[in-house]
């Protein structure tokens, strides 16, 4: 089995060295091939792996190589398999695969065909090196792996100056997650001494009650520094606020690797390590306090910010950092478990609804504002009944898959005694109805009403080839049922076992689980409790202001402008850190430089010195005159000066 | 008999070579002279090899050790021997070597030889510097070395490259002259023998410790170079033609590091900790303060000079906080910044050579034209933004890891290089690389030739190499380092 597990990470990474190195010499067809070979072979044997742990319940954990050894401590690249790492295999690759198949009808006429192959496959080879790790470093790998290969991706059209700019902005806001991330590393190191997962977490309840000093005089509880540090790298992955600036923009990037990337994989990266860390993060409540405020607040402001935006996939990327709020919540209230089966849910129902925006902008000749489309549903029939696939998801309606994680964050958020969960649980259950609002919005605009293109456009409106409607077919079919099939087995089953750990005090899951009777009374006490209501009421919003009454949303928008504006342009932030940090660097940079470096420095002191050297100079050379008589006369001054000191000491 | 003379080996090799490459003449037999200039720089990197292969990684006493008296008057010996740290360095050397001598190869077009001749002499000089064990001899090195650098500068330098020699000269002629002084001091000290490893061994009271370090201070840090003595760098890199500045950013700064290594560290152990909140502060300037000048730089070289120095901060930081994180993190940091400043700078020496500019305006859409040279230069500077799987990460890494144990605000300070490192460098890859072609002369450009991407390939088989395991440069150093440590922890004041 451990070939197996190896084998997984090695397949993507070979189909991504082929298509990258040698994408010249195997043509088109050879590198999408190679690449798609690759995540297929990873993919099967990632059922196979899911399939061994799921049935045989088989574990793994140990080392494949010695990274390096410092002051005597290994710090080695080695897998951990068991129940979250293999849920998370199966959704990586999966959709991994999908996406690589719609590849193939999504970038078919692009000059970077070859590049963009490599570009995915790789992605996928970095993000299972982070979820098989296991420890801290390989983690840390895998974690920049994916900010490298995401970085790549969105400036992939390189020639566009917003794409090149959203990639460094991605960059640099991930990179800003991973210093504190990183930074929680070091203390992992320090206090633990080791940075192998299983002797962490089993060393981690000693230092429940230990402190530290950052600021002289205050005592901070080890374990909260510990999980904040890393919180604030999962921050910067996850999209949470205030580092969520960079996923609206990475929209930027071919539609694609805002599927793989930007929704389904890379996003949850920072989800999966807090639920991977959670015997750090259960010992922390001011940790998980954060996390739940933090989760909750991205969940309602960005939903807010999705009401708005017009651009379909912006509109996507804005129910995507929501949903990760959600999520976010969920670890927040120590339901672990749920936190993942969302992630998983949401990876196929977001997957799909970036992809069938994609097929939407293949058919409209790359035009992405909803306010241009429009009955889009009798020209593309698969990806409009697929769309609805996902958009009920997304909104939680059942028996779609979103209906039931959605339904239990809520519910554990409703249990919870955190402090902050009350805050969560009024945002989680209002950013139920922004969301089925705006996604219900959006499938109007798009789908429904009267065609508002251009004639040519018009004109040219298909369906997208097999390629691109093959996956959303594949992922409508999760979206649907993913969520009825395995609510029991993950979360009342007992699949996670020792992979979560949740203390007792902590357990609303189980509380939960007390009182559930089966799918049939879940489902039947869903429709009556206020999440469904919500729901409804917010696709009944959208259905009444976008196809029943069309004109109202202007008027609204009139009457509630400074809301609007503040909205539309998502609060500020954008202009916020350009003007402190990006301006606030480059004018402190320059100053340093013209001022202490070629002023002070280069000015006074080097040439400064060199100017007094050269007066010195100046003046000692007027004295070798070369007349005698100088000379002479101040021989005989000096045999004077002598003549007097000798005679009078 | 080989194996006993090998480190004189390494160092005459090239130093007869180079002369040898002289007597070729004037740039009528260029073609012989590249030739022959590239046959010693080989031979001379794979004499450098049974240093490696013979190399014992368990003890941390000096191998391949010759001793011969050479001015009994003095007790001036020669006396050669590497650890692992030095070891290393020596390696660098010699590869860096074959690498300039590659990348000069139709760029250098007048005195050939001259050009040719000055790197493998400067490399047998600098392999002197890093594996002497006397301390004059020591000095004779390190000063000789000064003088091929400045000719280099001098003479197939730029336009106001009078002005860099002097300064670099200068600087670094006067940090030196202290050193000589403190030498000496500790000659009578250690019974009248300037045996470093004796100087070791000698006890110092805390005064004397403090003005020999602060002695010691003043030669390496100008060559490291540390905050506020590194305005010569810049200068110097962009005068310098680009072998010049390969030795210069790989090579000689590690001087300096080197030198805290070798002297200040062990000989003055009680110094070193008391003046640990100069060396911290100071080394945390670099990285940030530098780190932001380097970002505001137009000039490509200019940048990766800034940069080279915020990164040599990271070198003495890991030095001074007095754990096996931090000096292994600050060997492995100086090994890597060896291939990632050295490629920079050869990737702004293809453009260069191409269109005569360092001006990062100039440039934009490269990828256009120039994708394997683009693609190369993603890795390099991904290397400088400290990306896991490169070498850059590895030195930032551990030296974090030691930082924190010390104090978690020299961390979080330091940690900020995974932001201005990734900001400068990649903002400056987005200006030159991607983006539209806006001038004519980018449009003209062809892709990196043969020659190019074989030094382009040596250099980042050997980044990623040192990313994905450096395990083995580890196991090198981790004798000589803890031996190192034992002999900074132990106090020489006197009871």
């Amino acid at each position: 089995m451990q070939n197996v597990y190896l084998a997984i990470p090695l397949a993507c990474l070979a189909g991504a060295l082929v298509s990258g190195l040698l994408g010249k010499v195997i043509g088109r067809a050879g590198a999408a091939a190679a690449a798609i070979l690759g995540v297929a072979v990873a993919c099967a044997l990632s059922f196979v792996v899911f399939h061994d742990v799921m049935v045989a319940g088989h574990h793994f954990n140990g080392p494949v190589y010695t990274w390096g050894v410092s002051g005597g401590v290994p710090m080695e690249i080695g897998f951990l398999i068991d129940p979250l790492t293999a849920i998370m295999l199966v959704v990586v690759t999966f959709v991994s695969l999908m996406v690589h198949i719609y590849t193939i009808g999504y970038m078919h006429d692009d000059s970077g065909y070859q590049r963009f192959f490599s570009y995915i496959a790789l992605f996928t080879f970095a993000m299972l090196i982070l979820v098989m790790s296991n420890n801290f470093l390989q983690l840390f790998f895998g974690w920049e792996a994916v900010g490298l290969v995401s970085y790549l991706l969105i400036g992939f059209w390189y020639t566009r100056d917003s794409a090149t700019f959203a990639q460094l902005k991605a960059f640099l806001v991930n990179r800003v997650g991973d210093l504190g991330f990183l930074l929680g590393i070091a203390a992992v190191f320090m206090y633990f001494n080791t940075l192998d997962y299983r002797a962490v977490f089993a060393i981690a309840p000693q230092f429940a009650t230990a402190t530290m000093q950052i600021v002289p005089g205050v005592d901070w509880q080890v374990m909260t520094v510990i999980c904040l540090l890393l919180f604030v790298g999962a921050m910067g992955k996850s999209a949470q606020v205030p580092l969520h600036v960079w996923l609206p923009d990475s929209m930027e990037g071919p539609t694609p690797i805002s599927a793989l990337i930007h929704a389904a994989t890379m996003v949850t990266a920072g989800v999966f390590m807090v639920a991977r860390m959670s015997p750090l993060y259960e010992l922390s409540e001011t940790a998980l306090s954060v996390v739940l405020v933090i989760g909750a607040t991205t969940a309602i402001t960005m939903a807010l910010v999705g009401v708005v935006q017009n651009d379909i996939k912006r509109i996507v990327a804005y129910s995507t950092l929501s949903q990760l709020g959600y999520m976010m919540v969920a670890l927040g209230v120590s339901a672990y478990s749920v936190g993942i089966f969302h992630l998983m849910t949401h990876a196929f129902f977001k997957a799909l609804l970036f992809l069938a925006a994609g097929s939407v902008i293949i058919a409209m000749h790359h035009e992405q504002d909803i306010r241009k489309m429009g009955g889009l549903k009798k020209y593309m029939p698969v990806t409009f009944v697929t769309a609805w696939a996902g958009s009920l998801a997304l909104a939680g309606i059942p028996p779609f898959a979103g209906f039931f994680s959605k339904d239990m964050i809520i519910e554990a958020v409703h249990y919870s005694q955190l402090p902050g969960s009350g805050f969560a649980y009024a945002a989680v259950l209002a950013g139920v109805f922004i969301t089925a609002f705006y996604s219900f919005r959006m499938l109007f605009l798009v789908f429904h009403g009267k065609p508002r293109m251009d004639d040519h456009t018009k004109h040219h409106l298909r369906e997208s080839p097999w390629v691109v409607t093959g996956p959303l077919v594949l992922l409508a079919i999760p979206s649907f049922l993913i969520g009825l099939l395995t609510i029991e087995p993950l979360l009342f089953g007992g699949y996670f076992a020792d992979a979560l750990k949740v203390l007792p005090a902590h357990d609303v899951v189980g509380r939960i689980s007390r009182g559930y009777q089966g799918l049939g009374p879940f489902i039947a006490h869903g429709l009556q409790s206020p999440p469904f209501m919500l729901a409804a009421a917010g696709v009944l919003l959208a259905w009444l202001l976008y196809i029943r009454y069309p004109q109202l949303p202007d008027r609204i928008r009139a009457r509630t402008q400074p809301l609007y504006d503040l909205l539309l342009n998502k609060y500020y932030a954008d202009e916020f850190n350009d003007f402190v940090f990006a301006r606030g660097a480059r004018g402190l940079g320059r100053w340093f430089w013209r001022i202490g470096d070629v002023k002070l420095i280069d000015g006074m002191a080097v040439n400064g010195t060199a100017r007094v050297v050269g007066w010195v100079a100046a003046a000692v050379r007027q004295v070798q005159s070369g007349y005698v008589y100088h000379y002479a006369f101040a021989m005989i001054l000096g045999v004077f000066l002598l003549i007097t000191f000798f005679l009078h000491r | 008999m080989f194996i006993n003379s090998a480190l004189s080996l390494a160092i005459w090799l090239p130093i007869v070579g180079g002369i040898a490459v002289l007597a070729t003449g004037d740039d009528r037999n260029a073609p012989l002279a590249r030739r022959l200039s590239l046959l010693i720089a080989i031979a001379s990197f794979l004499a450098t090899l049974p240093l490696y292969t013979g190399f014992d990684i368990h003890t941390a006493a000096m191998q391949f050790v010759e001793h011969r008296v050479w001015i009994p008057a003095f007790n001036i010996d020669y006396y050669l021997g590497v650890d692992g740290i030095s070891l290393l360095l020596v390696l660098l050397t010699s590869f860096s070597t074959v690498l300039v001598v590659i990348s000069a190869w139709r760029v250098i077009e007048t005195r050939v030889a001259q050009y040719m001749a000055a790197f493998l002499i400067m490399e047998g000089l600098m392999i002197g510097v890093f594996s002497a064990l006397d301390a004059i001899l020591f000095y004779v090195f390190w000063e000789a070395m000064l003088i091929p650098m400045f000719i280099i500068i001098g003479v197939w330098g730029g336009p106001n490259r009078v002005y860099a020699t002097f300064k670099f000269f200068l600087y670094t002629l006067l940090g030196s002259v202290l050193m000589l002084v403190a030498f000496i001091y500790l000659y009578y000290q250690a019974g009248q023998s300037f045996d470093i490893l004796a100087f070791h061994a000698v006890r110092l009271g805390m005064t004397e410790q403090i003005l020999i370090f602060l002695a010691f201070l003043m030669a390496f840090a100008v060559k490291v170079p540390m905050w506020p003595v590194h305005t010569w760098l810049p200068d110097a890199h962009v005068e310098a033609p680009t072998g010049g500045s390969v030795i210069l950013a790989a090579l000689m700064l590690k001087m300096g590091a080197y030198g805290f290594l070798r002297f200040s560290l062990p000989i003055l152990p009680d110094a070193s900790h008391e003046l640990a909140w100069l060396m911290i502060g100071l080394s945390l300037i670099a990285i940030v303060y530098i780190g932001l000048v380097a970002l505001v730089q137009e000039d490509m070289k200019k940048l990766i000079a800034y940069s080279s120095i915020a990164h040599m901060g990271f070198v003495t930081l890991g030095l001074f906080i007095f754990n096996a994180q931090g000096v292994e993190g600050a060997v492995v940091q100086m090994i890597s910044h060896g291939f990632v400043s050295g490629a920079l700078f050869l990737c702004v020496g293809v453009l260069y050579d191409r269109l005569h500019s360092r001006m990062i305006a100039d440039y934009g859409g490269v990828a256009e034209r120039m994708p394997v040279f683009a693609s190369f230069m993603m890795l390099f500077a991904m290397a400088n933004a400290g990306l896991p799987g490169t070498s850059g990460f590895v030195g930032e890494f551990l030296v974090i890891l030691g930082a924190f144990q010390a104090n978690v605000w020299y961390a979080v300070l330091a940690g900020t290089t995974l932001v201005f490192g990734a900001a400068y460098t990649l903002w400056m890859y987005k200006r030159v690389i991607f983006g539209a072609v806006r001038h004519e002369k980018v449009a003209t450009l062809e892709d990196a030739n043969g020659r190019e991407i074989l030094f382009l390939t040596l250099l980042a088989a050997a980044v990623l190499a040192m990313g994905l395991w450096p395990n083995p440069f580890l196991d090198i150093m981790h004798v000589s380092v803890e031996n190192l440590l034992k002999l900074t922890a132990v106090s020489k004041l006197s009871p």
